[in-house]
């Protein structure tokens, strides 16, 4: 006979997003069950953990820079409980972030965010070429400017999965190492999931945290199912020996010709390049193209990178939703919540997603910052979506 | 006459403007930018999109009702360009393809012999052939001559928004043209579009100038104006240009206003 669990919330999905929901519900004293076939993996385990609010600014996304911003500002407090709670470091560093342009035309793109982080208050500095290399030395001659961004810093998303992961264990939380199989629902609300190994998994509240799969859930009600894709990005990770300590010293980003590239260089070493952008469904192939692409852009930036070792070459799939912006709080099904679709932005949010998810599950009300991001926004579009 | 439809092999299209998807910052505002653009065809890169994913950029369209034009964005040889249309063909059921087949990354502009290989390929393949090609008179004769249903070349190079860089060569590609000309590449605002139209396009295709824009559902929407309104001044014949002033108020028949005879 099938084993069953109850628990005050469930938690769909053990993402990093998932486990700080679980973590913070759990310290507020709600009894918290985590499903998934293993936690602590999932997009973390790809990205490459800059934390960008100010040079990864869009147009018509003041919106999400605010909450961008305010999880941002959670992360030196954030990163100290975690490591004090856990003793996992999470490669917190407060380094900067040089954003350059290598031709007149990618120059000009630079300025143009540069005049729109000004209009939006943010701190960023306009610097020459020749000022940006004397800041980074490894950045190719031929760089005609950049942005001094010593806001926007870095962790490292392994280490962060693994310390939320510690952190759960002693906070309490439950883990079941299984797939969710399928929602439950009982009249009109969700109560639960059943998990590929036949348990049924009770609980209070469910919250939907799993990542580009999060569409994908069955038994989710159409018009609660969160329109929620996976975007494709193929990274690289290579290694500076001692000898070429530091090379960078901090992250160095660019459009070469209009295509995105940065190199994340973290304290142990590792230097993180990433990433395409693929709408290719749930395929996570690395491919030829794929790295061919980001060593080419990556060695016009940085030329010295061909002298380092190649050491790991993946993929993983960005939760992204229409608007780029997250999903966060109540749905139209009573007892379900999301936390996903944070697209780019999920290593970033983790600090203010796990705040807010916690608030909502004791308060039942989201915190003014979060607010904008209920899943409710898109509701009347997906109602639209019906065949006609 | 200005209702005309465009037509393309066996496709008739009520809206003149043909969308690509490629740069735009969200779906959300893709999905807007194109209903304000008015679009009836959008142009997907095949090697960039999963026909069988679902929530990307093809389902946008087929909730809007917008029909898809596969393309071979990212080819550089006639032989990828047609692997990749047959793939399209299989996984969209539609025969018609933008034939792209680029020669370089720096410039994207297109390869004329792979181009002009693929197409021929194409044609007899059955394809409903739509080829970006070189603002060369001569090349785009020579695609019509193996049966594209349309000629589409750049006015400058991709994402450039440089906009119509040599008008003559348009006119004399609309002079000979026995299939449509429709402008791909190079608009980068409303003006660009509306000259296009005026040099006797029979259609605009764009991406960047839209997708790019800072407000991008406010420029479809300008674009969409700027087609309609250039088609509808190259249907009206425009003005010719003159050396001097030719008064537009008449000259007789005026109020008299000299102070020294009375105006009765």
């Amino acid at each position: 006979m099938p084993s069953s669990r109850t628990s005050d919330v469930l938690v769909i999905g053990g993402g990093i997003i998932g486990l700080v929901t679980a973590w913070r519900a759990a310290q507020r004293g709600l009894t918290t069950v985590v499903v998934d076939p293993e936690p602590g993996g999932g997009a973390a385990q790809v990205a490459a953990g800059m934390l960008a609010a100010v040079t990864e600014l869009h147009y018509g996304e003041q919106t999400l820079l605010g909450l961008n911003l305010a999880s941002a500002a959670r992360y030196p407090d954030f990163a100290a409980e975690l490591t004090e709670l856990t003793g996992h470091g999470l490669g917190y560093r407060r380094c900067g972030t040089l954003a350059v342009a290598l031709d007149a035309d990618d120059r000009a793109h630079l300025r143009e965010l540069h005049a729109l982080q000004r209009d939006s208050g943010l701190a960023s500095e306009w610097l020459s070429g020749r000022e940006c290399r004397r800041l980074e030395p490894m950045l190719a001659p031929g760089v005609r400017g950049g942005l001094r961004v010593d806001g926007d810093h870095q962790i490292d998303p392994r280490r962060l999965a693994a310390a939320l992961l510690a952190a759960c264990e002693s906070a309490g939380v439950v883990f079941h190492r299984e797939w969710a199989e399928r929602l439950t629902v009982t009249g009109d609300r969700a109560v639960g999931c059943v998990a590929r190994d036949g348990t049924a998994l009770s609980a209070g509240r469910v919250v939907l945290a799993a990542g580009s799969l999060s569409g994908r859930l069955a038994g989710v009600p159409d018009d609660v199912l969160p329109p929620v894709r996976p975007v494709k990005g193929q990274v690289l990770r290579l290694t500076v020996p001692r000898r070429y300590a530091p090379f960078l010293s901090r992250t160095v980003r660019a459009v070469v010709r209009g295509s995105h590239v940065y190199l994340v260089p973290r304290v142990d070493g590792e230097l993180v390049v990433g990433a395409t952008s693929e709408e290719l469904g749930w395929d996570t192939t690395v491919t030829a193209g794929g790295v061919y692409e980001l060593l080419r852009d990556a060695h016009e930036l940085v030329p010295g990178i061909t002298e380092l070792p190649l050491t790991e070459t993946r993929a993983g799939l960005r939760p992204g939703s229409p608007d780029n912006a997250p999903l966060l709080g109540p749905t139209a099904l009573e007892g379900l919540l999301l936390a996903t679709g944070h697209f780019r932005n999920g290593v970033l949010l983790t600090p203010v997603t796990g705040d807010a998810m916690a608030q909502v599950l004791t308060t039942g009300e989201l915190p003014d910052v979060a607010r904008p991001f209920t899943p409710r926004r898109f509701r009347a579009a997906a109602l639209s979506e019906q065949p006609a | 006459m200005a209702d005309d439809p465009l037509v393309l092999g066996d496709l008739s299209l009520a809206s003149r403007l043909i969308m690509g998807t490629g740069g735009a910052p969200s779906l959300d505002v893709l999905e807007r930018a194109l209903t304000a653009s008015g679009t009836e065809l959008t142009t997907v890169a095949m090697r960039r999109v999963d026909p069988s994913a679902h929530g990307s950029v093809l389902s946008v369209l087929q909730r809007l009702g917008i029909r898809v034009l596969p393309n071979t964005a990212g080819c550089f040889t006639a032989g990828e360009a047609v692997l990749t249309a047959r793939l399209a063909r299989e996984a969209l059921g539609t025969d018609l393809v933008k034939l792209e087949v680029v020669a370089d990354e720096r410039t994207l502009l297109p390869d004329p012999v792979e181009l002009l290989d693929a197409a021929e390929t194409l044609v007899d393949d059955g394809f409903t052939v739509l080829p970006y090609t070189n603002d060369d008179p001569v090349l785009a004769r020579r695609l019509q001559d193996v049966g594209c249903a349309a000629v589409m070349p750049l006015g400058s190079p991709i994402g450039s928004g440089l906009g119509i860089r040599n008008p003559h060569n348009f006119q004399l590609i609309v002079e000979h043209a026995r299939v449509p000309v429709i402008l791909d590449a190079g608009a980068g605002t409303a003006s660009d579009v509306a000259l296009a139209m005026e040099l006797g396009c029979a259609g605009v295709m764009l991406a960047s100038a839209v997708t790019r824009a800072q407000e991008p559902v406010v420029m479809a929407e300008a674009m969409r104006h700027a087609v309609e309104a250039g088609r509808l001044a190259r249907l009206a014949g425009r003005i010719p240009k003159r050396h001097f002033a030719h008064p537009s108020s008449p000259t007789h028949g005026t109020a008299h206003l000299d102070p020294e005879r009375p105006a009765f």
